[in-house]
């Protein structure tokens, strides 16, 4: 083998590069998304559906809601503890989970996944809300 | 007890219908309150929602000063973007002058002042709309329940096709990310905290407020025209033959926009002929 001393130690240095994160992470876990709850959503104790239902299916149910909604326009969602939501990710999810960056995106992030419901529907901040307001008061009310 | 067939056919056809009354009574009256924030429930329905323009009345209104309340009032209601650039405009309802509302009703000899007034314009949703047509994904259609034209965002591609067909030019496709373009424009933008925005590359129209008159509420362009004391539009059911609108098409002379298209508009046009 021509150059056989100069091929196995890039060959060293090349796997020790690809392994590297190994090295590095090892035994150190990524830190467990903790999504925080609002003291609104405490304080409301039942989600639409059974936490645990909802954790597994959330993104189900808001295909099914936005099929409902948009394109058959029945817009109230009859829940199984007999109370009825406007089936609305905005309004209503965003209303008790108004911390999106705390309660969304730290598990989004966590799974690697990027829904694109981000990219039109949005958590609205008390700035906007409270500018909304006047902006109804003046045109709306 | 004899039962022949005809009587037999009867009582079929009755249960039948009777079941069918029962689950849609009982979904409607089903026991469970209504969580607080959204206390409202459908209360206006109609087999085809129209609009009719009163656009006297407006003008009137424009001499004591300008309003734009309609306008304004859509825009903020939908988080509708303004970029200064018409190439890029997002309109839902929106101003042309006459010459270009009825382009092919025009006179050589009438009102120097008629060509240069403004009209409003919006989605005709036409009883037969050419952009439900041609759309591929079915991203528009034509609901049942009510006639309107509605688009769902979700699935628009934006081929814009629907663009090509719509002749009344009311529809706008997002050539740029609103959230990103308005950043500079307006701080205050979105607007309405209860309408999302949209993404860059669909296409978006009037919808004669879905979500307001799914909930038992009138159009944002008619309440604001209403609050300013000013009553130019009027919306309601076209098929009740007692309906507001009906009232007004029957004892008014109204045109609409490019008739001879054949896409049936619902949006109506009073004209009274005085043009000072």
């Amino acid at each position: 083998m021509y150059d056989g001393g100069k091929i196995i130690v890039g060959l060293v240095i090349g796997l020790c590069l690809l392994f590297s994160p190994y090295f590095f992470n090892a035994g150190r876990a990524a830190k467990a998304p903790q999504p925080e709850l609002t003291p609104q959503a405490k304080k409301a104790k039942v989600c639409v559906a059974p936490t645990e239902w909802i954790k597994a299916n959330h993104m189900h149910l808001l295909d099914t809601w936005r099929n409902s909604a948009v394109r058959d326009g029945e817009r109230y969602y009859h829940s199984a503890n007999g109370k009825i939501y406007y089936e609305s990710l905005q309004t209503t999810c965003l209303d008790c989970h108004s911390n999106k960056a705390q309660f969304c995106d730290q598990c989004h992030n966590y799974m690697d996944v990027q829904p694109y419901c981000w990219t039109c529907h949005f958590a609205p901040t008390p700035k906007e809300k409270s500018q909304w307001k006047s902006i109804e008061e003046r045109f709306l009310k | 007890m004899e039962v022949d067939r005809r009587a037999f056919l009867k009582i079929a056809g009755l249960s039948g219908l009777l079941a069918l009354g029962g689950t849609a009574a009982f979904k409607l009256f089903a026991p469970g309150e209504v969580d607080a924030a959204m206390e409202a429930v459908p209360l206006t329905e109609a087999k085809q929602w129209a609009m009719v323009v009163d656009m006297q009345k407006c003008w009137a209104k424009q001499k004591e000063g300008e309003c734009k309340d309609c306008i304004l009032a859509c825009d903020y209601v939908h988080n509708v973007p303004r970029y200064g650039d018409p190439k890029d405009a997002i309109k839902w309802i929106f101003e042309e002058p006459y010459e270009d509302t009825f382009p092919e009703q025009q006179r050589e000899f009438a009102d120097e002042n008629l060509k240069k007034l403004p009209f409003l314009l919006l989605c005709n949703h036409c009883t037969n709309p050419p952009c439900c047509r041609v759309c591929p994904t079915k991203a528009t259609w034509k609901r049942e329940k009510d006639g309107i034209v509605m688009q769902d965002l979700h699935r628009c591609i934006g081929c814009r096709f629907c663009m090509a067909a719509c002749p009344y030019g009311s529809r706008s496709l997002n050539w740029v990310d609103p959230l990103v373009e308005m950043k500079d424009r307006d701080p205050r933008f979105p607007y309405n905290p209860d309408y999302p925005v949209r993404s860059k590359g669909v296409v978006e129209k009037c919808t004669f407020c879905d979500q307001r008159v799914d909930r038992g509420m009138t159009p944002a362009c008619v309440v604001a025209c209403k609050k300013k004391n000013v009553n130019a539009l009027t919306f309601g059911d076209l098929t009740d033959k007692d309906s507001n609108v009906r009232k007004l098409i029957r004892e008014n002379y109204t045109i609409v926009r490019k008739p001879q298209l054949g896409t049936g508009p619902n949006v109506f046009y009073i004209m009274r002929g005085n043009y000072a």
